[in-house]
């Protein structure tokens, strides 16, 4: 069935698909991967043992380790893993038309991310739950140890400052967004209060309680665009939006957990999994016609989303939902605590990962369903197609892609929007496709209002992952600076949380700051630099798994985690090499910052360009510095891990093993099922 | 007589099929409710308790309030959400 829904797929090359052949296609490739290569990988590299006490039987201490249901644990890796990512990623793919993102979430995702999670959620789960970090210093030596924790929060940065351009971009100028977004904040607050003070721990009741104050929110929004005074007030530019969004963060990040994080965190995940599900059935429901072509021009490296051929940018730009280095550090933290049976690595590391790989599948039907014409409007900045409307439809509709400016004025309009021109970073485009689809399913009307909720959604999302990180980055630079000073690495020293958290905003706040002010729009570079440090970071993840699989005797099944990580070799080195030293200003980032120095120089800027061209071409060669850095990292852990591989082949000592000791399940079912 | 003895035995049966089917749909609905708060969290602090009572029946359990902080507070000790 997988086969002939391919087999549609190819027929139907060169006139429109629908879109229920890629559902199709999808869920077929994932049933065969997890049916046969992830029981094959678990039985013969892994030996998954269901006799074996995890460490939540041994150490089972009503807290971290606790022996939980696998469904449970399913949905806590699931809702941990699964960001805004593989919505974004996907959306931005898709100027290369459906198929190269298709085939590379799918194959990725079941040869690459699955094993990759599930792999390092087992080690984890065999080291008592040790994180990613630890496992490479344990095993292969400080140098990959190290590495592993630098490119961490360096990843972390870059992370949070694309998330952040995202939101910005997608609130500039739309009072509606703008009201909505911001409501969520007051609305998180509440619901911390009441899960502290009013009713402590009741998730459910202040869950279903916060969620209707957000749908009021998204409803209410809406009255606040249509007054005058009041639309006014939130109409604000990228800008000040980014100050906000910085503010925002320094404060979430020094505040109590339990103030804004964690109820955030309950609204995001009872969101996410909600309007997974909805998009899904959705997307079944009304099978809509796939109006992007399967491959389009742009992969010569000329799009207008971002600059770079296919090779190896597609592989660069969906990063989560085929395989993503994230994931990794969430497969070593909190998840193996909690594994009830070994067996459960495989549905939990595999399945979740596969299911994140369908979201993204899902996003890309939602981008893929738009006239291209309208995609390309969205996604294009405005410094490439022309600021003006006119001139943006004329230079889209000149690539073959028609639209017209009625088309995209009448399209703004039902959205409840002033413009969608230029409306880069993938949220408003994926928004627009994700309304599309419930308003023709669930009820025309409300056009405008599921696109808000879709916004709403994504920026729920952004904002907790912006949260979360931020707090975390400044827990590892606390760690760090608590080796040169000893009161920085106190996490509830006040100064030092000061400090560090202003550190580490300063540090996001920068790439977003330049990324509001480019007028080639900031996700152009900041989103390939974050697949790089993604891609890196799964790279860096596969070699820790790759070292220790060799050091426990499998070196004839290395090629399991050994040919995903060469292909993530080859993909982020090319990737970051074309991104330093091509010639073409919109790729390389040295060309970058030459072209627009001899621009100034040469005096053929307009003046408010030639302002902050000091600061763009500072920004392309700092860019540049950290992607060599960024390489220069990964091939230091490859190389420790092949150092590794080596000496094991040729029968010299390595570092021992810190896997923990076997030990028998009991029989005693209170001990087995807490 | 027979007749409505028969009619009566009919409805007999009839109750206790309708009364099973209701016992059926309560406990898997119960069941449904249980696994929904346990997924989300939402008995952790009953849970919490009767470890306590199996484990450390020795020393006073936190309140609920404390506990949730507590919890809280471990939770997002590291990286626990992705992109």
């Amino acid at each position: 069935m997988g086969a002939s829904a391919l087999g549609g797929i190819a027929l139907q090359r060169g006139e429109s698909i629908n879109a229920l052949w890629i559902v199709t296609a999808a869920v077929c490739v994932y049933a065969l991967g997890y049916r046969f290569y992830s029981a094959w990988v678990a039985a013969n590299l892994l030996v998954l043992d269901g006799t074996r006490a995890t460490p939540a039987m041994r150490l089972n201490n009503g807290r971290d380790f606790v022996p939980t249901n696998r469904w449970i644990v399913f949905g806590h890796h699931f809702a941990a893993i699964a960001g805004p990512g593989p919505l974004i990623g996907p959306t931005l793919a898709a100027q290369f038309g459906y198929l190269p993102g298709l085939l590379w979430i799918l194959i990725g995702g079941v040869l690459g991310g699955c094993v990759q999670d599930m792999t390092i959620l087992f080690l984890s789960t065999r080291r008592d739950g040790r994180s990613l970090g630890k496992m490479a210093r344990d095993e292969l030596g400080p140098v990959g140890g190290y590495a592993a924790m630098i490119g961490t929060l360096l990843i972390l940065v870059i992370l949070i400052a694309v998330l952040g351009l995202v939101v910005v971009n997608a609130m500039q100028h739309s009072p509606w967004a703008t009201a909505t977004v911001f409501a969520t904040i007051p609305i998180a607050l509440l619901i911390g209060v009441y899960l502290r003070n009013i009713r402590p721990g009741r998730v459910i009741e202040a869950s279903v309680l916060g969620v209707s104050l957000l749908m009021l929110a998204v409803v209410g929004g809406g009255w606040i665009a249509d007054d005058a005074t009041l639309a006014r007030l939130f109409d604000l530019d990228a800008l000040q939006l980014a100050w906000f969004v910085m503010g925002y963060g320094f404060a979430a990040a020094i505040v109590p957990v339990w103030l804004l994080l964690a109820p955030r965190d309950y609204l995001s995940t009872f969101l996410k999994i909600g309007t997974v599900v909805l998009l899904a059935v959705a997307v079944v429901w009304m099978h809509p016609q796939i109006k992007m072509p399967a491959v389009t021009q742009f992969v010569d490296g000329s799009g207008p989303v971002f600059g770079g051929k296919i090779f190896p940018f597609v592989f660069i730009t969906i990063a989560c939902g085929a395989i993503s280095g994230f994931h990794a550090l969430v497969a070593s933290g909190t998840t193996p605590k909690l594994i009830g049976n070994e067996l459960d690595v495989r549905p939990i590391g595999y399945g979740s990962m596969m299911l994140e790989s369908f979201v993204a599948v899902i996003a890309l039907i939602a981008a893929t369903l738009l006239d291209p014409g309208v995609y390309f409007a969205i996604n294009s900045p405005g410094g490439l197609v022309g600021t003006t409307a006119e001139a943006a439809v004329q230079t889209i509709s000149s690539w073959g892609f028609p639209v017209t400016a009625d088309q995209m004025h009448a399209l703004a309009a039902q959205m409840g929007e002033l413009s969608l021109f230029a409306r880069t970073g993938g949220a408003p485009s994926l928004a627009v496709g994700m309304a599309t689809i419930f308003s023709s399913a669930f009820g025309e009307r409300l056009l405008a209002v599921w696109y808000h909720f879709a916004i709403m959604f994504e920026a729920v999302f952004i904002l907790t992952t912006l949260d979360a990180g931020t707090r975390v980055g400044r827990f590892m630079l606390q760690d760090f600076l608590g080796h040169a000073w000893k009161p920085m690495g106190e996490t509830s020293w006040y100064p030092s949380v000061l400090i560090s958290s202003a550190i580490v905003v300063a540090g996001w706040g920068y790439f977003l700051y330049v990324g509001v002010i480019d007028p080639n729009g900031g996700v152009n570079i900041l989103w390939p630099l974050f697949g790089i440090a993604n891609q890196m970071l799964a790279a860096i993840a596969l070699s820790v798994a790759t070292g220790i699989l060799v050091k426990q005797g499998k070196l004839r099944l290395a090629w399991i985690t050994g040919v995903p990580l060469a292909w993530l070799a080859i993909v982020t080195t090319t990737a970051a090499w074309q991104k330093v030293f091509a010639v073409e200003p919109r790729i390389g980032f040295l060309a970058g910052a030459n072209d627009l120095a001899a621009k100034l120089a040469a005096g053929v800027l307009p003046a408010k360009q030639a302002a902050i061209a000091p600061q763009l071409i500072f920004n392309q060669r700092f860019d540049a510095v950290l992607t060599v850095f960024f390489a220069a990292i990964l091939w230091i852990v490859i190389i420790d891990a092949l150092r590794i591989c080596r000496r094991v082949a040729s029968g010299r000592a390595v570092m021992p093993s810190t896997e923990a000791a076997y030990v028998e399940i009991a029989n005693d079912p209170a001990v087995a099922r807490s | 007589m027979t007749v409505s003895a028969a009619r009566a035995g009919v409805l007999e049966r009839c109750g206790v099929a309708l009364r099973e089917a209701t016992a059926k749909i309560g406990s898997v609905g119960r069941a449904a409710w249980r696994a929904v708060r346990h997924g989300a969290g939402d008995d952790a602090y009953e849970r919490y308790l009767a470890h306590h009572a199996q484990c450390h029946a020795d020393a006073p359990p936190l309140d609920r309030r404390q506990y949730y902080l507590e919890r809280q507070r471990r939770k997002w000790d590291g990286v626990q959400r992705c992109c």
